[in-house]
């Protein structure tokens, strides 16, 4: 009962950036990361943001993680400010980060298990479900070193919808996977995304690649890091990346901001 | 099997060469006697009770020294690790003295405590604890941050945080660390031991010792044997258990 309860599709949250600064102070100097950034993402939606590598698009997910903070400005999900990490936020990394002394159902478990209101045989339930959905039930009680680099990412996308989240926050989860095996990915987060109903944001340097998953995409400009055009992208899902409908899509992205691109491989 | 086979028959080989060398008459059996009369010796040693007695005595302070020094030395690690201020002081105290071989402790060890198990006991916990506090400290600042970050997102906070994330992913250099621990431990005791006799047990460094003081060199490298086996089961039973579990979750080394 209670499974069913844990399991349910929750209503997403809508997410406020609102005026959202931040430096850092590095060894060459201050970097402005993000200068006065506002957003506004709806119940459920998904949206990419995309830009070159400094444009402050990590720092933006983290921000709205709650792994950072603001130099001003604030977030808001669900119209509450978010001040530190929370489940109903949960994000998933370049690399995995999964943890190597837990099999992949422990870690899996390791959110839920800070869920006071579930018992042990209800956590293994959950994570079994999830485990599942992402396609690795063959592969619960495996050591994380004897996945590939796809499995690992399907495991880490486990370890994030388990608490069942509100918010997905996507950190260039698949940069460092082989084209197939992205392409795969692809067409699995948009599955997931539709079943679960969950707010996604995803960030990636590959513009393609979000025009292939987002309803959005937001393109970031470099120092200081801003939003320079919005993209609304209404194709048809599941969407190929190679179709050519989204090719015309992604070269109006790619051509926008002429001159900011200069050496920057954004087709991949 | 063929590999325990040829560890036996190379033991073998070690021992006939030994009997060779005694048979050879070139050296006094009082300098190198037969490995017969070394097995007559722990044989009859150990029928009488005198070699389990020595043992006994000897491994309880080795442990009880030895997991003095671990239980103080893991959260001492885990403060240098965690706070500039501790590093600054408990972290270079400990950098100082691990290089300080802790049979120097037992002269200091002698004045203050007498000829006490105590004194023991200080000198097995001055060789531990250094290097577990070393070692821990070590670990906790190779764990990839990121971990510490995936498991915020998932609800964890400071002290769950240490205790399930930061303590298990630092586990490979805490073991090491621990053995490193051990090791030096047990060559303190043995140092301690032959040193200086403590009259409320006599341990396997003080029988060797007596050995040396009678010529009875059978006994002498009939202890040294026993001491080997000893460090050797604490290998297996202690640490082995450990590093298969760390081989098979980190998919390092041989499995």
């Amino acid at each position: 009962m209670r499974i069913n309860e844990e399991l349910e599709i929750i209503q997403p949250s809508k997410l406020a950036v609102e005026q959202v600064s931040k430096r850092f102070r590095g060894r060459s100097g201050e970097v402005h990361a993000l200068e006065s950034v506002s957003l506004k993402i709806a119940e459920g939606d998904f949206v990419c943001l995309v830009g070159p590598s400094g444009c402050g698009k990590s720092t933006l997910l983290n921000i709205i993680a709650g792994l950072e903070k603001p130099d001003s400005g604030r977030v808001l999900a669900d119209g509450k400010p978010v001040s530190e990490p929370g489940r109903d936020r949960m994000v998933m990394f370049q690399e995995s980060a999964l943890f190597p002394w837990l099999d992949v159902l422990g870690n899996v478990m390791f959110g839920l298990k800070l869920k006071p209101n579930l018992n042990n045989r209800e956590r293994r339930e959950v994570a079994l479900f999830y485990l599942k959905l992402v396609g690795l039930e063959k592969f619960v009680h495996a050591n994380v070193h004897e996945l590939s680099g796809g499995m690992r990412q399907r495991a880490a996308l486990a370890r994030a919808l388990a608490p069942n989240p509100r918010v997905l926050l996507m950190d260039e989860p698949f940069a460092a996977l082989d084209a197939l095996t992205r392409e795969q990915l692809y067409g699995d987060i948009q599955k997931i995304w539709e079943v679960r109903k969950k707010t996604i944001v995803f960030v990636t340097h590959n513009v393609r690649e979000a025009a292939c998953l987002g309803n959005r995409v937001i393109l970031f400009s470099p120092n200081p890091g801003r939003i320079r055009e919005e993209f609304t992208v209404d194709l048809e899902r599941p969407r190929d990346i190679n179709s050519v409908a989204l090719a015309s899509y992604s070269s109006r992205i790619t051509a926008a901001p002429t001159g900011f691109f200069n050496g920057e491989d954004v087709s991949e | 099997m063929r590999r325990s086979l040829s560890s036996v028959l190379f033991f073998v080989l070690l021992l006939f060469i030994w009997h060779l060398m005694v048979r050879s008459g070139k050296w006094s059996v009082v300098l190198l006697p037969d490995p017969q009369s070394v097995g007559e010796y722990l044989w009859g040693a150990g029928k009488d009770g005198t070699l389990w007695q020595a043992s006994l005595v000897t491994m309880r302070r080795l442990l009880i020294g030895y997991f003095t020094g671990i239980a103080l030395g893991l959260p001492l690690g885990l403060l240098t690790a965690r706070f500039k201020f501790c590093e600054d002081t408990i972290g270079v105290l400990a950098l100082g003295l691990q290089t300080l071989p802790s049979v120097c402790w037992v002269p200091l060890a002698l004045l203050w405590f007498g000829q006490t198990e105590t004194a023991m006991l200080f000198v097995v916990v001055m060789g531990t604890l250094w290097s577990m506090i070393i070692a821990t400290d070590n670990g906790v600042r190779n764990v990839p941050p990121i971990y510490a970050r995936a498991a915020r997102t998932m609800g964890s906070r400071q002290m769950h945080t240490w205790l399930s994330v930061i303590l298990p992913a630092s586990l490979p250099f805490i073991v090491s660390g621990m053995k490193q621990g051990w090791a030096f431990a047990w060559r303190s005791l043995m140092a301690a031991e032959i040193f200086v006799t403590i009259l409320t047990g006599f341990g396997l460094g003080q029988l060797l010792h007596y050995g040396r003081e009678l010529n009875a060199m059978e006994q002498v490298i009939g202890i040294m044997v026993v001491i080997v086996i000893i460090g050797l089961l604490a290998d297996k039973i202690l640490f082995s258990p450990w590093e298969r579990f760390l081989h098979r979750r980190w998919g390092t080394g041989r499995s």
